[in-house]
């Protein structure tokens, strides 16, 4: 095919929702020697809409790259959005490296959110393995400060070792609650450990959750969901009241762009945070 | 059926079962064969059978939607596979794959059940093999986890 | 119904030129019907026809003098209304950070001559998908607002076509500005061919009012009628649409996806010349000092190895999952995202297909088989049982 589009050189158009708003990081915390958290301020573009937990921004790094960031905690009505961050690639390192005063641009907030208010006046299961603490750590939270409107509440965490234990002051914090089971499994562990080791469904025996009556939400590797969901469905728990979040591909976050499909949902619009039955299927098909 | 009494005589996961013993569980048995790259199972399905393998390979796998297939223990002439059939309610943990062409006996798991009910003797010797065979996988899988050859970092 | 010849269609040129307009229309060009400016009527592809089979196309020449004679070329209008690059921004680093570019990129004013009926509706598709959602890129809706469609019935169908399968075709339902139908004069077969014209819109009145034209004779809007009715029955290609959706979801793992990916090479033609395929890609570049910074969108491909990529690898590592992907979203999943078949038959991913992978064929054979049966505790029996050591 030899024609050229005819259009001329550089074509400029309407950017929309892919423009980006300028913040700034007010603080940082480091997790884990590749893990960071930033809590980001907004600048003269001003705020974006509050997000839901469960939400992503689209967070760019000044000149080499944007990606998809679920949003990680909520300061409360301030404007200011926390996002945690694992360093993977050249985008993700970029962010880790930001320092306090540094400039984000973010775009958003994009997606579906956990059911934390259909929750309510049910038993709530939280499972979190690895990093997936961090999309689930602001609905906790929120659970946590209305703890009330809720039944029996469990977090039940996994990590492939102690130094990769995401958020540890609130784990603390949690754990010393008498209102709520905090139960913490590591893969493996080296050195001074008392807790458990071993994979995260073991720890399904010490969560007390009617399973007629709860809400579950699920968040890590897609396997360990995928087990921890069939597990629950064993112990009676319908997959309609099972909630998982999961990560494809995304370029654009506005389902502009076709990088997230998975089979007819796309994960920025119809997900991240998908009921299980509805995604089940799919995700049994290798390589869909 | 004479043929596959003989079959299960011959594997070694049946080794000095008792011939009537075997007369009576062959009665839950069937031959079967799966071309390379067919399921014998997947992943979240009803699970209620039992695998003796007689000749081929089979990867039990996990696919992760970013690594593919990975495959967590293979399984050739004169093993096993499935358990889940002793655990109510009954679903597969992994896919079980072909890799080449593999024969297997079948067992139908509610048949097993009640054949070992029914003779709790048979059932504590059927119950002995298994438990054998899955307290060496897990040993073995213990000691998979603690990845000793180390060597380029995991990504 | 109104008739234009010639003059009257170089008119038409002059006067939507003359609005600011850039006009694009087919023309010959590196042995293809080629789409770009064209001045006047001299500038279209008179008296060719093209051959299009799987793998082949060819231009021919005809025994009259037709302009627009042929079925589609291997472009289509969405390297206009959907650029293949796209500059979407610019920012510099200020001392409070960095700021993006004002928002002021000018809107190209665009007449597309010679839309066929299945382009039509494939741009109205890709209104759906870009501008119909919760998110809109504003500026595909600029573009296509501005742009005026000149709609040309089809008279020539080609060997891929099938829009009559898809109902996209053979004739322009609406969607267009002004929809022409080329007729041959009965007293003059081998002289210049004149077109019924038809007005879509007020700005399409508008424009036919500024050009020399009279009232269509019965026997000339009896003429087209019958071109596109002909055109009806020779389509090239047939492809059963009903119940895609639901038999393409259950047929994931059939066994003729392997098949397909042997001779598959994942060359991306088909999403290149498909008129409603609209993935893209974003870039984030900057400039060496690092001071300046540019947001790029460009055309993207699901068959490109790293479409679907993730940390630690690709979803869709095998063509196989690839030519599923891309089959299964344009023929199935495509409803339950957009609510409607994403295909407008227009043949061209046949066409040029290097080694002529057919989708209708595809779709014949899914249709044929369910598929292998499953294994002990799936629905069906396994393969062989009994005594067979």
């Amino acid at each position: 095919m030899s024609e050229s589009p005819g259009a001329g050189p550089a074509v400029d158009g309407a950017p929309g929702p892919m423009r980006t708003r300028v913040y700034a990081v007010r603080r940082t915390r480091r997790e884990t020697p590749d893990v960071l958290t930033l809590e980001l301020e907004p600048g003269v573009d001003g705020e974006i809409e509050a997000s839901a937990p469960g939400q992503f921004n689209m967070l760019y790094a000044f000149g080499v790259g944007e990606v998809p960031i679920s949003v990680s905690g909520d300061p409360g009505g301030s404007g200011r959005l926390v996002h945690t961050i694992r360093a993977v690639g050249a985008t993700t390192r970029a962010l880790c490296d930001l320092r306090r005063g540094d400039p984000v641009g973010v775009r958003g907030p994009y997606g579906s959110s956990w059911p934390v208010t259909e929750a309510e006046g049910r038993d709530v299961l939280v499972v979190a393995g690895g990093i997936g603490l961090a999309p689930l750590r602001s609905a906790f939270a929120r659970i946590l400060a209305r703890r009330d409107r809720y039944g029996r509440v469990s977090l039940l965490y996994g990590a492939r070792s102690p130094r990769d234990v995401v958020f540890e002051e609130d784990l603390r914090r949690w754990r010393s609650r008498f209102d709520v089971e905090v139960e913490i499994t590591v893969d493996h562990a080296v050195g001074p450990w008392r807790g458990h080791v071993g994979v995260v469904t073991t720890l399904l025996d010490y969560a007390p959750v009617e399973p007629d009556d709860c809400v579950a939400m699920l968040c890590g590797p897609e396997i360990m969901m995928r087990h921890v969901a069939r597990d629950l469905g064993r112990r009676g728990v319908d997959d309609d009241r099972i909630h998982v979040s999961l990560e494809r591909a995304m370029e654009c976050g506005v389902g502009l762009c076709g990088h997230c499909q998975l089979g007819g949902e796309l994960v920025c619009r119809d997900g991240p945070v998908f009921r299980w039955d509805r995604v089940e299927p799919l995700l049994g098909v290798p390589e869909l | 059926m004479r043929g596959l009494e003989q079959l299960l005589a011959e594997h070694p996961f049946f080794e000095g079962m008792r011939g009537g013993d075997l007369e009576l569980i062959a009665g839950c048995a069937r031959n079967a064969r799966f071309e390379a790259g067919e399921y014998l199972f997947r992943e979240g399905e009803p699970a209620d059978h039992f695998f003796l393998l007689r000749s081929g390979l089979v990867s039990v796998e996990v696919h992760d939607p970013a690594r593919g297939r990975i495959t967590v223990l293979s399984a050739g002439a004169g093993e096993v596979l499935g358990f889940s059939w002793l655990m109510p309610p009954y679903h597969w943990v992994f896919d079980a794959r072909a890799m080449e062409l593999t024969r297997s006996v079948v067992f139908d798991g509610a048949c097993l059940r009640e054949k070992c009910e029914g003779d709790p003797r048979l059932g504590y010797d059927l119950l002995k093999r298994v438990t054998g065979v899955m307290m060496r996988r897990l040993e073995a899988a213990s000691v998979q986890l603690l990845d000793v050859y180390g060597g380029a970092a995991a990504s | 119904m109104h008739v234009i010849d010639r003059e009257g269609l170089d008119a038409l040129i002059r006067h939507l030129s003359a609005e600011g307009r850039t006009v694009l229309g087919p023309t010959v060009a590196g042995g293809a019907i080629a789409l770009g400016e064209v001045g006047s009527a001299r500038d279209l592809p008179e008296g060719w026809t093209d051959e299009q089979e799987g793998g082949a196309y060819r231009l021919r020449r005809r025994e009259d003098r037709a302009l627009f004679g042929y079925a589609v070329g291997p472009r289509s209008w969405k390297a206009w209304l959907h650029p293949a690059e796209l500059r979407l921004w610019r920012a510099r680093r200020t001392d409070r950070g960095f700021e993006l570019g004002p928002d002021d990129a000018p809107v190209p004013r665009y007449a597309f001559l010679g839309v066929r009926p299945c382009e039509l509706h494939a741009i109205r598709i890709q209104e759906r998908v870009l501008a119909g959602g919760v998110h809109a890129d504003p500026g595909y809706r600029a573009r296509r607002e501005a742009a005026f469609l000149v709609a040309v019935n089809c008279g020539e169908p080609g060997g891929t076509c099938f829009c009559a399968s898809m109902g996209t075709g053979p004739a322009a339902d609406d969607g267009y500005d002004l929809v022409l139908t080329e007729i041959l004069d009965p007293r003059d077969p081998g002289g210049p061919t004149r077109f019924t014209v038809l007005a879509g819109s007020a700005r399409g009145e508008e424009a036919l009012g500024g050009v020399p034209a009279r009232e269509a004779s019965p026997g000339e809007a009896r003429a087209a009628r019958s071109v596109v009715e002909e055109a009806a029955s020779r389509m090239g290609r047939s492809l059963d649409a009903a119940g895609l959706p639901e038999l393409l979801a259950d047929r994931l793992e059939h066994p003729r996806w392997e098949e397909t990916a042997e001779r598959c090479l994942a060359c991306g033609n088909c999403t290149l010349v498909c008129p409603t395929c609209f993935c893209t890609s974003v870039d984030d570049t900057t400039e060496l000092t690092g001071d300046a910074a540019e947001r790029w969108r460009r055309w993207d491909s699901c068959f490109a190895t790293d479409f679907s990529h993730i940390h630690g690898g690709s979803v869709r590592g095998s063509r196989a999952s690839r030519y599923r992907q891309w089959l299964t979203h344009k023929l199935g999943t495509w409803h339950e995202q957009f609510g409607t078949s994403g295909c407008v038959g227009c043949g061209r991913c046949i066409t040029w297909c290097p080694v002529g992978i057919d989708l209708t064929e595809e779709v014949a054979a899914l249709r044929r088989s369910p598929g292998p049966a499953a294994g002990p505790d799936g629905a069906a029996r396994p393969p062989t049982s009994g005594g067979d050591p």
